[in-house]
């Protein structure tokens, strides 16, 4: 709901003006990153909130209670940007050039908000202070993965060396590969006090 | 003893006050221990920490089943708990409360042993209810079927008889007789009634 609203509020703003690439670019990423700090945030919070995390430490090992989270998490971020990347495609005007590098930008910097996002929402909801410790960690941890999915998007929105997608490609193979399993080794530690 | 908990040099401490410190005992198979000691003494810690859910400060509360000590994976499955704090699903119903805990356990689902152990804590006809129109009594019956589902060798109570009527703590007495026979009670309270189910205490002050 938050995304589609966003979309549709810029895009009366703008009213139907030419959107610059890096604007355009920057502007799909907000709104996921808005959206995932919404949705995947709520993950252990809610948990922790209503009392029901001690029953599942006490009944299920760490590393499939995170991976659960995870896929969880990740299929709604995945389902949201099924409604949302047409949409942003149609109210800006947007024609994709590398369609293909286009869709795996999405769906790898997707994976990564919801693999991060599921590990700092695990660690934010022991704390006192869970909405600021999130809003605090999640930034450096995702700068990274936002700074490079927003280039490989503009490159696939606007053109530019296939070379350049390729590469951010990879970076987000590798920051996914990384956040991951440093995320199912260090989970533990984050659940059990 | 090739069935027993050991506690050993145990303490916990938060923000540099201890809350209790070198505790030392063995808790014996067929056997139950009472927990004693004024709000704030740290019962629920040391049933926390026997469950693996909070890490002590020093020492250490180790489960020796057949003569092996338990991983803490193995541990989880050998232990059932009952708490306050431990809250179930109000968007579910019982029965589907206990189909996920036994899903998450990785033990198969019966929907005949789910009638059976509703129908022994007085909720054999609430299964298809949702938990969170269940009274705080209902809830804490179902919370006894949840901790039992898994047949644990050591049940850990935390204020065994809250919220329930003279029924329920007759029932909770049952329990804790019968488990006793089967493996060990650990149960943390100031109620007179439940002292007496003790062959332990210890009094955390």
């Amino acid at each position: 709901m938050f995304a589609v609203t966003t979309l549709v509020a810029i895009s009366f703003t703008l009213a139907g003006g030419l959107v610059e690439a890096d604007i355009a670019a920057s502007l799909l990423w907000i709104i996921f990153f808005f959206s995932a700090m919404t949705g995947v945030s709520r993950s252990f919070v809610q948990e922790e909130e209503t009392g029901t995390s001690i029953g599942l430490k006490m009944a299920a090992d760490p590393a499939p209670v995170f991976l659960g989270k995870f896929l969880f998490n990740a299929a709604l971020l995945l389902s949201m940007a099924m409604l949302v990347v047409p949409l942003y495609l149609l109210l800006f005007n947007l024609a994709v050039v590398h369609v293909g590098g286009f869709l795996v930008t999405i769906f790898l910097g997707l994976v990564g908000l919801a693999s991060a996002g599921t590990i700092l929402s695990a660690i934010a909801a022991q704390s006192a202070v869970k909405g600021s410790l999130l809003t605090v960690l999640s930034l450096p941890i995702l700068l990274p993965l936002l700074i490079t999915a927003t280039n490989a998007t503009r490159t696939a929105l606007y053109g530019g060396h296939l070379a350049g997608i390729m590469t951010d490609i990879a970076m987000l193979i590798f920051y996914n590969g990384t956040v991951l399993a440093a995320s199912l080794l260090l989970f533990e530690y984050v659940w059990n006090e | 003893m090739v069935n027993r908990i050991e506690v050993r040099g145990l303490g916990k401490a938060y923000h540099n006050r201890w809350l209790f410190r070198a505790l030392d005992l063995t808790i014996a198979d067929n056997s139950v221990l009472v927990v004693q000691g004024p709000n704030g003494a740290g019962k629920t810690t040391f049933l926390s920490i026997m469950c693996g859910l909070v890490a002590a400060s020093s020492g250490g509360i180790s489960i020796v089943l057949e003569g092996r000590q338990l991983s803490q994976g193995e541990r989880r499955r050998q232990l059932g708990l009952v708490s306050p704090e431990l809250k179930l699903y109000d968007g579910l119903s019982a029965v589907e409360n206990l189909e996920f805990f036994s899903t998450v356990r990785g033990l198969p689902f019966s929907l005949p042993r789910a009638r059976e152990l509703l129908a022994l804590v007085g909720l054999g006809t609430r299964g298809r209810d949702f938990v969170g129109n269940f009274s705080s009594g209902m809830k804490q019956r179902l919370k006894y079927a949840t901790a039992l589902w898994h047949h644990p060798h050591i049940l850990v109570l935390d204020e065994p008889t809250s919220h329930l009527d003279e029924k329920g703590a007759q029932l909770v007495e049952q329990i804790i007789y019968e488990q006793r026979g089967r493996g060990i009670v650990v149960l943390a309270t100031n109620e007179p009634r439940e002292v007496k189910f003790g062959d332990q205490a210890i009094v955390l002050a």
